[in-house]
């Protein structure tokens, strides 16, 4: 990666942090810990490596993305909206009654939403379902999966796990935003999920781990996961929860958390007097 | 000897002669291909056939992604799973997504037989006539099975088929048609009428209606191959016409077809309604014919239904006087 591509791809993380933390502190309440969480990796896809088409969200043979952690929907808005697939004013209506962008990724809501999600570790099999029928029609695209840490204490993940390995889902790269954190607290403490790493190899997917906030390792890593001939992929994100909201950063409960307007704010400023 | 065909190889060969039609057609299974029987459809569309294992909310998950990536899945197992432990993944990834996943379970109610409680679903009708716009149906023999299979699979939207997999006599001829969401009269009648749903049960109405006979009562029958959405103006028409029924159905008496046409009855023409179906128990094992008598299900409870129906009539018109 070019310096200068790297330059704006954390200027565009900047920009896209600060819309969600706007679009849910004007809201007043949301799911800030993990929609913060997911930025970089969503602004690399979205920036960098999937073909997209926001006249068109509805083309088959384009890259898909299921955000199977449902409840980060306010970033991918953010995105979606920053790439004209809808006006930016719809980011104010998060969550308002009938608005078009609720708190879970809805793929009949929103243009641009590959897939409905929010009952945890259903987009897993999602994925995988895109990923055959893509396989079927000779779509030579990618299909990229995000799911939570504390989303892998549901069976789901592990039947997916077992079934896109078996189809050889070469075209599937899935990403763990793995925060360390789940609702009730620290992921080790509530359900330990460790050894990641072991347990993704044994089912046999193609394994690496890196920092989900470097651009530059997250690159080189979906880079190595595009070229795997048989193995569907799984890119570990070490990820901090909250990542960049001072209000909200490595709190245990930011899960979900009242987020006040002149506080998300202030929460921009701070972020736009960074280098 | 009357015609009988095997249910899961009608049903097999529907889906080759659609697949072979239409390639969005898709087939997952959960270990089960053996019992749906459709290893034919594998032999001839390998690629086109899923199986993924013991495993069946990831099977209806990855079905619901396959619509999502444009194709038709037909995905199968025992009606207990689909119902019960598929459910979430019907409801969210499928239903709620409003995507287009054709769901089969097989061997409803006491037609686990040996496979017994555990597999035994008499609450999957009631759980999935709570899925808003879900249609749910189930053919009473090989020709209907045939016909409704073609037209869930031209529906866009989700459904949920109960499938009885034995052989079952024919009782259509290839002319008949048939639409989800309209009730066929198999017989017509003018005392009573039997509503019916499923290979087991219509042939036990059927049954019941020539008991009746030389009783000298006159019962129509009708098969109500799709509970959701219900055939209200046919229910109205021989509520009118008969003045009483009688419902048949292999599954809890609660929130099944009884329930429907319950509820169809009481918002617009209330008469006596007498539900033959399973009274709030578990399944256990046993051939159809002990579970038919064990549940009271068989003819001649329905024909005993059908009498207390008219006894309590007269006994309600004396009160009237």
């Amino acid at each position: 990666m070019e310096k200068q591509e790297l330059k704006q791809l954390e200027a565009k993380a900047k920009e896209i942090r600060k819309m969600t933390i706007d679009s849910i502190g004007y809201l007043g309440v949301g799911h800030i810990g993990g929609a913060l969480s997911v930025v970089e990796i969503l602004t690399l896809l979205y920036y960098k490596h999937m073909d997209t088409s926001p006249e068109e969200p509805k083309r088959k043979d384009r890259d898909k993305l299921v955000l199977s952690k449902g409840h980060a929907g306010p970033t991918l808005y953010s995105i979606l909206a920053d790439k004209g697939f809808f006006p930016k004013e719809w980011l104010h209506t998060l969550n308002k009654g009938g608005t078009r962008l609720p708190s879970h990724c809805d793929m009949n809501c929103t243009p641009g939403i590959d897939m409905t999600t929010g009952s945890l570790g259903q987009g897993m099999s999602a994925a995988i379902g895109i990923a055959m029928a893509n396989r079927l029609d000779g779509v030579d695209k990618k299909v990229y999966l995000i799911i939570g840490d504390g989303e892998s204490n549901e069976g789901q993940i592990w039947e997916g796990a077992m079934a896109a390995a078996h189809y050889k889902l070469n075209n599937l790269i899935a990403f763990t935003d793995y925060n360390k954190m789940q609702i009730d607290g620290y992921v080790h403490e509530i359900m330990n999920i460790d050894d990641l790493n072991a347990k993704w190899n044994a089912f046999g997917w193609f394994v690496q781990r890196v920092n989900g906030h470097d651009f530059l390792d997250m690159d080189m890593a979906v880079e190595r996961a595009k070229r795997e001939l048989y193995r569907p992929s799984m890119i570990i994100l070490d990820t901090i929860k909250g990542k960049g909201a001072f209000f909200a950063e490595r709190r245990l409960d930011n899960h979900n958390m009242n987020v006040n307007y002149d506080t998300a704010k202030e929460a921009c400023r701070l972020l736009d007097q960074e280098n | 000897m009357m015609n009988q065909l095997e249910m899961r190889a009608v049903y097999t060969q529907t889906l080759i002669e659609l697949a072979k039609k239409d390639e969005r057609i898709v087939l997952l299974e959960a270990d089960l291909m053996k019992a749906s029987g459709t290893g034919i459809f594998k032999n001839i569309f390998p690629e086109r056939t899923f199986n993924m294992g013991v495993a069946e909310a990831n099977m209806v998950g990855v079905a619901a992604g396959l619509s999502a990536g444009g194709k038709i899945p037909f995905s199968d197992t025992f009606a207990c799973f689909a119902a019960r432990r598929a459910y979430d993944q019907f409801f969210i990834s499928g239903n709620y997504a409003r995507l287009n996943v054709k769901l089969v379970g097989t061997d409803p109610g006491i037609a686990s037989e040996y496979n017994g409680g555990t597999h035994m679903p008499f609450e999957d009708i009631g759980i999935m006539r709570n899925i808003p716009k879900l249609v749910v149906f189930e053919p009473s023999d090989p020709v209907s099975l045939k016909k409704l299979v073609e037209k869930s699979a031209s529906y866009q939207g989700c459904t949920y088929m109960r499938l009885h997999r034995k052989p079952i006599t024919v009782i259509y001829s290839e002319e008949d048609e048939f639409e989800l969401g309209k009730g066929k009269i198999l017989k017509d009648g003018t005392d009573i009428t039997l509503i019916a749903s499923g290979a087991i049960m219509v042939a036990e109405a059927l049954k019941a209606s020539e008991l009746l006979i030389e009783e000298g009562i006159s019962a129509a029958v009708i098969d109500m191959h799709t509970i959701k959405p219900i055939d209200t103006e046919l229910i109205l028409h021989y509520a009118r016409k008969t003045g009483g029924l009688v419902t048949c159905e292999n599954h809890q008496q609660i929130n099944g077809l009884g329930s429907a046409v319950a509820e169809t009855l009481i918002e617009n023409y209330p008469v006596l309604l007498n539900r033959i179906g399973v009274r709030d128990e578990f399944g256990e094992v046993g051939k159809t014919d002990y579970l038919l008598e064990r549940y009271q299900l068989s003819a001649g409870h329905i024909v005993s239904a059908a009498k207390t129906n008219l006894e309590q009539r007269k006994k309600l018109e004396l009160i009237q006087i």
